[in-house]
């Protein structure tokens, strides 16, 4: 009998009883650019080693020679799922280290986009959890209002998904009918559309079995390991920046933070959904807050900055000393004053913290941006040991990772 | 009874003496230099005791500052004390000739990663770190990008005039 070596193994592996699997870099499950080597036997994992790092884009060395102007687009770029609430935050940190003020309903005006990105970036992740157990169609009913968000935002800033929206002190521009009618119609319809995802989901007995009791984390390691937001609540901890450091005049509205037990891809799911809930009360208030503006107060949308907050874009295009003060402004010809500030705001995924160093120059000499998914995903490893291959996939979607956030 | 800067002043002060310098409290947050050597010992007993438990890595990074001499590099420590919602800062520098740091990863699991990405993109040699390898920069890398010798822009090309764009 003639020899079979027409088929070549590589060396070792007719002894090795666990398989390599390569997921990823760019992988449908994977929902972005990761790669994770799992080491296999069966379905089950034995061990997994996280690679990250495919989208790099050196953001914080980018910064240290663009002016605050041009920061804020950077953020965009960040956590792409709510970016306003990354633009929000940078002007807040700007804010800080300038000592600016801003009016009640300016901050009333960005509370409203801020929970409006977090319900996009809450119904993306929950809705993917779904997918990712097999149910399409959540996701398909509920990213029409994610639609309808991003055209509330396009009427505020003319921008879609990246929308480098508002400025130093406030917005570009008062909130057209426009916005309140979109808004309005937000708020009464989707809602149904929430229910209707849950009525499909939290009660599922499919989805139950998929999400509970996988992917999960205690307490005591989920704060070793960094974790806040969503996935931290929960675990059980209420820690939520805009209840422990009020920002943006947080203070002023009655909401609930709500937390899980046990940790898992349900808790997960859950916290999350629960928050979109609290978010659209938020909403509900600060929009009632706004009507009770009066006279010119009503008009307010942003505060008294005129070394940094760009002038009227009618003045820039008729007038020449508003078209001189924004090409010094954009250029970065008014130095920003020395300090150093850490500013926090309650992200999407978790603490998104901006560490401000200023020498006195035209850019920041040093910024770092303090991204939750790149800080709790290095706990993925250790969650998903043990667990399923099928697990670890919906374990990453209900961690909610976000590519871009996680390498900046 | 509520956790104030002078309080943490104060206990750090009568535990570590002249090790904790520059003390200072840029918009409200507590910042403080350690020796060193003396990173480790601080982490650990704002840790331990009852009265501080800093037991929150909020956020771990790395500045550069070429001009002062050997202590150019500063790893800056962000901790949280969640209970009674109370952040520090605290800064170790190093010499960029031998940014040898002791690792945090003993305490912290979270700064596993955030001090690979230090390593990254500044070089410190955290000492003891279990992995410490490049985390979002290629692995055949040969520097440490965000250090100041490496300026976005050329610097010194000739073929555009920059002056009218403060870039002097």
């Amino acid at each position: 009998m003639s020899e079979h070596n027409h088929i070549r193994l590589p060396e070792g592996s007719i002894g090795k009883t666990t398989t390599t699997l390569n997921l990823g870099p760019t992988h449908p499950a994977t929902h972005g650019v990761f790669q994770n080597i799992l080491e296999l036997d069966g379905e089950r994992i034995v061990a997994a080693e996280a690679t990250v790092g495919y989208i790099h884009r050196a953001f914080e060395k980018i910064a240290e020679r663009r002016p605050l102007y041009q920061i804020t687009t950077l953020t965009d770029r960040l956590n792409y799922c709510s970016s306003p609430i990354n633009n929000m935050g940078w002007h807040l940190t700007c804010e800080k280290l300038l000592g600016v003020t801003t009016p009640k309903r300016v901050d009333y005006l960005r509370v409203i986009v801020m929970e409006l990105a977090r319900i996009t970036d809450h119904l993306v992740c929950t809705s993917i959890v779904g997918v990712d157990a097999g149910a399409f169609t959540g996701f398909l009913y509920v990213m029409q209002y994610r639609e309808l968000v991003y055209e509330i935002y396009e009427e505020i800033c003319g921008a879609r998904l990246t929308t480098n929206m508002g400025r130093v002190g406030g917005f570009e521009r008062n909130f057209s009918q426009a916005v309140w009618d979109k808004l309005e119609r937000f708020l009464e319809e989707y809602p149904k559309a929430q229910k209707e995802l849950e009525a499909l989901l939290t009660r599922n007995r499919i989805f139950y079995e998929r999400t509970r009791g996988t992917g999960s984390i205690t307490a005591d390691r989920a704060l070793n390991y960094g974790f806040t937001g969503p996935n931290l609540r929960a675990t059980g901890v209420d820690y939520d920046v805009r209840v422990h450091e009020p920002y943006s005049s947080y203070q002023d509205f009655d909401f609930q933070i709500p937390v899980g037990k046990t940790g898992d891809n349900y808790d997960r799911f859950m916290v999350r959904t629960e928050e979109i809930w609290q978010s659209l009360s938020i909403i509900r208030q600060a929009y009632r807050k706004i009507q009770d503006f009066k006279g010119s107060e009503a008009d307010v949308y942003h505060a008294d900055v005129p070394e940094y907050y760009l002038p009227e874009k009618q003045d820039v295009y008729t007038k020449m000393e508003a078209l001189i003060w924004h090409f010094k402004i954009v250029m970065g010809e008014t130095d920003i004053p020395p300090g150093e500030v850490y500013q926090a705001v309650e992200g999407g995924n978790g603490e998104l913290g901006f560490y401000l160093i200023s020498d006195g120059g035209r850019a920041p000499y040093r910024l770092h941006f303090r991204r939750p998914c790149f800080i709790y995903y290095q706990a993925y490893e250790e969650i998903i040991k043990g667990s399923m291959l099928s697990d670890a996939i919906i374990t990453m979607s209900s961690l909610n990772l976000i590519a871009g956030e996680m390498d900046a | 009874m509520s956790l104030t800067n002078e309080h943490i002043k104060a206990r750090l002060l009568e535990r570590f003496g002249d090790a904790v310098t520059e003390l200072v409290e840029p918009s409200g947050m507590l910042t403080f230099t350690v020796a060193r050597d003396q990173n480790l010992k601080v982490l650990n007993f704002l840790n331990d005791e009852q009265d501080l438990a800093f037991r929150f890595l909020t956020d771990l990074t790395a500045v550069h500052y070429p001009d002062r001499k050997d202590e150019e590099l500063c790893v800056v420590y962000h901790l949280h004390n969640l209970v009674a919602n109370v952040r520090v800062r605290m800064k170790a520098y190093a010499p960029v000739a031998q940014p040898d740091v002791y690792t945090a990863t003993g305490l912290f699991s979270a700064a596993n990663w955030m001090e690979r990405e230090t390593y990254d993109f500044y070089g410190i040699n955290f000492v003891g770190h279990p992995n410490l390898k490049r985390v979002l920069n290629v692995d055949e890398m040969d520097y440490f990008p965000m250090r100041k010798e490496f300026p976005l822009e050329d610097q010194t090309r000739i073929d555009k005039d920059d002056e009218m764009f403060g870039r002097g």
